[in-house]
């Protein structure tokens, strides 16, 4: 476990997940700092993913699954039952794997947080949309065709759009799940420097398969294998001197 | 076997498979060729807004088509949203459980149900029990629920044409299911739902045996405004096909009016369909862009 | 904290906020169900509602009759007989019939349009051919009427030509749209691996069609057939139109016919309202739908099996 320097934002405790019959992790137990970039390594199949995605319930969509365990959030379990999951989405926003962007205008992309939750005025929409359109550092990019279609967009700009779609509702934790995947390196580097700029307002959590980009961005790394967490620290100590065997094996391309 | 032979025995083979083609396209042409060459002659503005004169053995089949306009209505307005919202739950809400495999089932054999049986129930339900009179809103609804199995699948084939992520995307920023459905699945479902929703009627609209008795009319020159029209007996096409085709007291003589009629009916469904597939085509286009 | 509204009492206004989210969202998801039940409803109405109509007719008539006398003359001033023996033999006769001559003609097109067409003939034969699906009943029937029906009787020498064969062909046409897509769909999901081994071993296109794909697709095929047996069965305006209606029993494809489709349709109008007779033509009906309902649940369940097969491969 890193020593951690910020306040806990999410802590989970004995987490573990299954596929109907099938477990896919085994009683995870991490603290997530705020303000800092979290990034999740593992070879795939690994249960990164699947973890990423039952910090705001994504799983919930996938009929068959079943969770133990406790993920906290403010103190409060996300999988108690009084828990809305539509607030916990507000709050812990996603950024997915291949830009989603839907088929709307830019500005409506970005603005279609705000409308489902009830934000009717106007100017309001659009002082968010620009704001968030900054942060994604997209901004210079799109103001002079914010009702042009989303879909024309570039991958890397596309993909910036969908975080700036995620960060329009003020989350307080953005998860993104292999962020740059499947983009070129220059639109990568820019979507890196953007979670940099990013982690100063949210707390960060990356999935990622890209060691140096793990390296690169987070401050602190977990590592994942085989649905269960090996380690766990400040990213330095991971990629310089890893407690685990395996660890050390996956970071220097043994395997995976 | 020797190559040469084999070589042969392919052509022979593929020959007789394409010799089957051409022959039920064949099948098809003369069909279309005969209705349309044989009922061209009495295709005219007049035999298709005139009423029919003279104990129907002149005039035209104004009547018919606004009674099949009528009653394709009323079995859209009832079949498309149930079809609709039944599509909905199975697509976006439904598990892997005992009841959604006993709607399926249903809805599958319901499409196998012979469209006499629901000439039959409608006739008991909507005509005996229900005693809403032999009419519009009872042929339509018969029909509605002839064509009910129909619109769900293809309802359900629309949604299933949203890619999965627009879903994801929307609830990911805290939008509710219905939410996520209203303004995020079903935009996007339109065109499919469109499509389905014309072939539908299309199909609706040619169908004879579920109205013999629940409305349709031997002659019903006059029908009124909306909406008087939906209690009111119709005329309808392919009734008016029927009847001129074998009831007529003057068959011989009424031939090239029901030959006018059938062109007339084939013709509305095939401009039903084109529009059906020509609205696929160009959303799809559209949808691409946007 | 990020949570902190979850611990604040629900009596909250947010809690209450959110209280009627969920009672909304669960109130719009029993809509969407009630109106998927309503397709159980809707078969389980028909259901009852066959049986309870044709209860009273069942009830007077002894099962027998209705099974063992090829007489129907249910308005016979003398003695009134509920036979539909004729009429069952009848409708699997034409049935059959259309089979004999949709099946090979089908199966042979789906095996073309799936296998052996180039794409660009696929992309017009296709379209073409679902135009046929379109064709009303009635206007099939028609064609039957005036033009086929003067056909066979210049042919065979028989009458008007309304009969077994008019009405076998017509439905054999019904029939075809429904055995060709369905076929074509098993035969086009039979994976390209299975089709290359074949090949691979030096086999030409066609014995790789003729022994590995068909075979391969046989249980899609023959649900396609009994899905199109269900479609015969249940025809009403072709038969009615082109098979004469004589409702005694067929000796020959040249007698002319009478289907139970048939029968209903001509007979309802013309009965008194809670007669015997009214009653009669809903057993009929009844049996209708039972014939239909097991063909098709039949061929319901090879699909399923079918399905699951290619989806855990």
């Amino acid at each position: 476990m890193p020593n951690p320097t910020n306040p806990i934002e999410l802590v989970t405790r004995d987490f573990s997940f299954y596929y109907g019959n099938y477990q896919a992790l085994t009683s995870i137990s991490m603290d997530v700092e705020r303000n800092r970039v979290t990034a999740f390594i593992g070879p795939s199949g690994c249960g990164k993913s699947t973890f990423l995605r039952s910090l705001n319930r994504m799983n919930d969509i996938i009929p068959g699954t079943r969770v133990e365990g406790k993920v906290l959030l403010g103190g409060v379990d996300i999988y108690n039952k009084d828990v809305d999951v539509v607030d916990l989405r507000r709050k812990v926003g996603m950024v997915f794997q291949k830009s989603n962007p839907f088929p709307k205008s830019i500005f409506d992309n970005v603005a279609y947080g705000l409308r489902i939750h009830g934000e009717r005025n106007p100017s309001a929409v659009a002082q968010r949309v620009e704001e968030s359109l900054r942060a994604a550092a997209l901004w210079n990019e799109v103001k002079d065709r914010l009702d042009k279609s989303a879909m024309d967009l570039s991958g890397g700009q596309q993909q910036r759009l969908c975080i700036a779609r995620a960060l329009a509702v003020r989350p307080e934790i953005v998860l993104m799940d292999e962020p740059a995947s499947a983009l070129d390196p220059l639109a990568t580097q820019k979507i890196e420097e953007l979670i940099f700029e990013l982690k100063k307002d949210y707390t960060i959590i990356i999935v990622t398969h890209n060691m140096q980009q793990a390296a690169r961005v987070s401050d602190t790394t977990a590592f994942f294998y085989l649905g269960e967490l090996v380690e766990f620290d400040e990213t330095k100590r991971i990629f310089t001197n890893p407690k685990e065997k395996k660890t050390e094996d996956y970071i220097t391309g043994r395997f995976g | 076997m020797n190559a040469r032979i084999r070589k042969w025995q392919e052509k022979l083979g593929f020959g007789i498979l394409i010799a089957a083609t051409v022959f039920v396209i064949l099948v098809l042409v003369v069909i279309l060729y005969d209705i349309f060459s044989k009922g061209s002659g009495i295709l005219s503005w007049e035999f298709i807004t005139s009423k029919p004169r003279k104990g129907m053995t002149e005039g035209g089949i104004w009547p018919a088509i606004v009674g099949t306009f009528w009653v394709s209505l009323v079995t859209v307005v009832f079949a498309v949203p149930t079809g609709l919202f039944a599509a909905i739950y199975l697509n976006e809400y439904a598990a892997q459980n005992r009841l959604v495999r006993v709607i399926r089932i249903a809805i599958r054999n319901l499409s196998g149900v012979p469209s006499i049986v629901y000439g039959l129930f409608g006739f008991t339900l909507f005509i005996m029990i229900l005693k809403i009179g032999l009419s519009v809103l009872a042929g339509g609804l018969t029909l509605g629920l002839l064509t009910l199995p129909w619109t769900i699948t293809a309802s359900e084939e629309a949604l299933k044409t949203v890619p999965m992520s627009y879903r994801e995307g929307a609830l990911a920023l805290g939008a509710t299911k219905w939410q996520t459905i209203r303004t995020n699945v079903l935009p996007y479902a339109v065109p499919g739902m469109l499509t389905g929703t014309i072939l539908g009627l299309a199909r609706a609209a040619g169908e004879t045996a579920p109205i013999l008795f629940t409305g349709a009319a031997f002659f019903w020159p006059l029908l009124p405004s909306f909406p008087k029209v939906l209690t009111t007996q119709f005329m309808a096409l392919p009734y008016h096909l029927f009847i001129m085709a074998t009831q007529h007291h003057a068959i011989v003589k009424v031939r090239p009016i029901a030959y006018g009629t059938a062109a007339v009916l084939i013709g509305l469904i095939l401009i039903m369909n084109a529009a059906a597939v020509y609205i696929r085509y160009r959303f799809r286009k559209k949808y691409k862009r946007l | 904290m990020i949570l902190n509204t979850v611990q604040s009492a629900e009596t909250g206004r947010v809690g209450r906020i959110r209280a009627w989210r969920r009672f909304k969202e669960k109130a719009i998801e029993a809509f969407f169900l009630a109106n998927g039940l309503f397709a159980v409803v809707v078969l389980i109405a028909i259901f009852s509602m066959l049986f309870t109509e044709g209860w009273p007719a069942l009830k007077r008539v002894p099962l027998g009759e209705w099974f063992l006398s090829a007489e129907w003359d249910p308005t016979s001033p003398v003695r009134e007989s509920y036979g539909i023996l004729a009429l069952i033999v009848s409708t699997l006769m034409v049935s059959v019939g259309a089979l004999i001559l949709a099946v090979p003609l089908g199966i042979a097109c789906a095996a073309y349009i799936a296998d052996v067409a180039p794409p660009k003939v696929r992309e017009i034969v296709k379209p073409v051919i679902e135009i046929l699906a379109g064709i009303p009943s009635v206007v099939v029937g028609f064609f039957g009427l005036v033009v086929l029906g003067p056909l066979l009787a210049k042919v065979f020498h028989t009458g008007n030509g309304l009969n077994g064969v008019n009405g076998s062909i017509l439905l054999a046409i019904m029939a075809l749209p429904t055995i060709m897509s369905v076929s074509e769909d098993a035969i086009v999901s039979v994976p390209q691996e299975l089709k290359n081994a074949s090949l691979a071993l030096g086999a030409t296109r066609w014995q790789t069609l003729m022994r590995v794909t068909i075979p391969a697709a046989l249980s899609g095929i023959v649900a396609s057939v009994m899905l199109g047996m269900g479609r015969a069965i249940g025809e009403t305006m072709t038969v009615l139109m082109a098979c004469g209606n004589a409702p005694a029993m067929p000796h020959s494809f040249l007698d002319p016919v009478r289907t139970m489709t048939a029968t209903i349709a001509i007979e309802l109008g013309e009965t008194v309202q809670g007669s015997t007779h009214f009653h009669s033509l809903f057993v009929i009906a009844f049996f209708l739908f039972l014939m239909t309902f097991a063909v098709n649940l039949v061929s319901d369940i090879i699909l399923q099996r079918v399905r699951r097969r290619m989806g855990g491969a």
